[in-house]
């Protein structure tokens, strides 16, 4: 199926085309290494950048679409076999052998093989499970950006934002000024985080990111949106759509707010399928509550061939981002033979550097947005599992009669079996495993994922087939 | 449910697509989410296992609830497909077991 013995093997396969990707792609390409990058997208951006290289689009917040636009020039000026509209769903690797990986691309399956890979596959939305939010007319706040970044679109009617943290606020702000109604800013949280988030102040002060944070943050109270701050439980209403949103605040205030569009979000969580699918160990990241690959400072995995870098080795957002992917294909460089350790190690330090100063201001984002409804005690009847509608009940009763871990519970209730094969899922059964056990979620883990880790139609075997037929 | 915030880029050919038998003005460039979301349509399939609507959560190809049938291929991801024109698409009608 294409790539036989004699296809070429390139020294790195970079997974993913954001802003990590993009970035090592460009210096590995500088370096001299032979490159492939393949990326699900049309275009270089990642979800963040999404779009940036059409000015057409949606004005975003200057700055940091400028820094994606160079990012995408760079990428682009640089000599690389790029392959957009590519899915990768399995990486075989072997010691002392390339890897091989198994592609998808216009329905047709193939694969490319290179000496080593780095995975730049970002973040997804982080689940917040609440009663209601399978019905359409829910989205997470992530889908009205890439509507607004890639189509120009924003919700017709009333929209209702629920959750906390920066993409909440520019997500209402940028609403706002393309004249849609918030009808409220549901903000999750507790008076607490405020003084869990204070103890870190200096090492956001220090990393520069607070102007921006705090620029947004002023914009967003201008605004004068009804906002509800210490939300803590929230049920959408609708029959076949959403109608609206009712709400319980810590204190005991509630009301209901009507609303076309709900939109959900507390942070994101790395997109880690494809690492765990090809066996890289996990660890639990407490301060981002979420489990997230185990790398070193040059991105390497558990995997001997493997380097994971940007949102999905653990979230630092989008500036981070290309320093890590700089710093991990320099040393994919030595790996290959490219670079002595010592140039590693000398054009390595100030990206090094940079990165660490950004990445002392992590935790105070982390500590002052830290996902509340997503943590917050499920009612039996709420879906965890949407692709396979397994309610927080069945996972009790589940465990109740002898299921003992996340595996269990998928041969139990096809619970993470579906389409999405765990994505939001995941977090949610390794929570409620916890909680009845009364475990560490490190303790419990996560669903062990085998590839594909996306479904592949059987026609698109055919199709590669027919193509190889003689 | 979600409307264009300005005109489409002039620079793009307008393409005509189908769903469920009605044809649809959309813009070449865009995703198929984007195109039926734009048109007004919000329920892309049926849970398999309920039947309960759906529609449209992610739009970055993780949540597989925008999953349509594309000129007969059933379990598409319609944020992750390009519009061309005419594109037939109908509601995803797998169910449970008969995957």
């Amino acid at each position: 199926m294409t790539a036989g013995q004699d296809e070429p093997i390139f020294d790195l396969a970079i997974v993913g085309a954001g802003p990590a990707g993009m970035a090592a792609a460009a210096l590995a390409g500088e370096i001299g290494l032979s490159t492939v990058v393949l990326d699900e997208q049309p275009s270089p951006g990642g979800q963040i950048y999404r779009n940036v290289e059409h000015a057409g689009g949606v004005p975003l917040p200057g700055a940091s679409r400028e820094k994606g636009a160079a990012l995408a020039a760079a990428f682009r000026a640089t000599a690389l076999d790029y392959r957009p509209g590519t899915g990768v769903w399995h990486i075989e690797t072997h010691p002392g052998e390339p890897c091989r990986l198994w592609l998808l691309r216009d329905a047709r399956v193939g694969q490319v093989r290179a000496r080593r890979v780095l995975l730049a596959t970002g973040a997804t939305e982080r689940p917040v499970p609440v009663p209601g939010w399978t019905l359409p007319g829910v989205l997470t706040v992530g889908a009205l950006q890439i509507l607004l970044k890639s189509a120009g679109m924003v919700p017709a009617g009333p929209v209702v934002l629920v959750g906390n943290g920066p993409l909440l606020y520019l997500t209402a702000v940028q609403l706002a000024a393309a004249d849609t109604r918030v009808a409220a800013v549901l903000e999750t949280g507790a008076k607490a985080d405020l003084r869990a988030a204070l103890r870190h102040l200096p090492g956001f002060v220090a990393s520069g990111t607070w102007r921006a944070g705090l620029a947004l943050l002023r914009e967003f109270r201008a605004l004068g949106l009804p906002v509800v701050r210490d939300v803590s439980e929230v049920t959408i209403e609708g029959g076949d759509r959403a109608s609206g949103v009712r709400y319980r605040t810590a204190d005991g205030q509630s009301g209901t707010v009507p609303a076309e569009v709900v939109a959900l979000h507390e942070g994101v969580i790395p997109a880690s399928s494809l690492a765990r699918a090809i066996g890289c160990d996990l660890v639990w990241d407490a301060g981002q509550a979420t489990f997230r690959p185990e790398i070193d400072t040059w991105g390497q995995s558990s995997v001997a061939a493997v380097q994971i870098v940007g949102d999905s080795a653990g979230i630092a957002g989008a500036e981070a981002a290309p320093l890590a992917g700089r710093i991990a294909v320099l040393e994919a460089a030595r790996a290959v033979g490219r670079l002595t350790e010592a140039e590693r190690d000398r054009r390595a330090a100030p990206f090094g550097r940079a990165l660490s100063s950004l990445l002392r201001g992590r935790p105070f984002i982390d500590r002052l947005y830290p996902p509340r409804l997503a943590r917050s005690p499920l009612a039996d009847p709420v879906v965890v599992c949407r692709c396979e509608e397994v309610t927080a009940g069945a996972v009790r009763a589940a465990l109740a009669s002898g299921a003992s871990g996340p595996n269990q519970i998928k041969a139990f209730l096809r619970c993470g079996m579906g389409p999405c094969q765990g994505r939001f899922c995941a977090p949610t059964v390794t929570r409620l495993i916890a909680e009845a056990r009364g475990v560490p979620e490190a303790e419990v883990g996560s669903f062990r994922l085998r590839p594909p880790v996306k479904p592949i139609p059987l026609a698109a075997f055919a199709a590669a087939m027919e193509e190889d037929a003689p | 449910m979600f409307r264009r915030r300005a005109q489409s880029d002039p620079g793009l050919p307008p393409v005509s697509i189908r769903f469920e038998g009605r044809t649809i003005a959309a813009t070449g460039g865009e995703t198929l989410a984007a195109a039926l979301l734009a048109a007004g349509e919000e329920v892309f399939r049926a849970s398999p296992v309920s039947g309960a609507p759906r529609g449209p959560f992610c739009l970055m190809g993780a949540c597989f609830e925008c999953l349509v049938e594309i000129d007969g291929m059933p379990g598409q991801q319609a944020c992750m497909t390009i519009v061309r024109d005419g594109m037939d698409i109908r509601r995803d009608r797998i169910v449970e077991g008969e995957e």
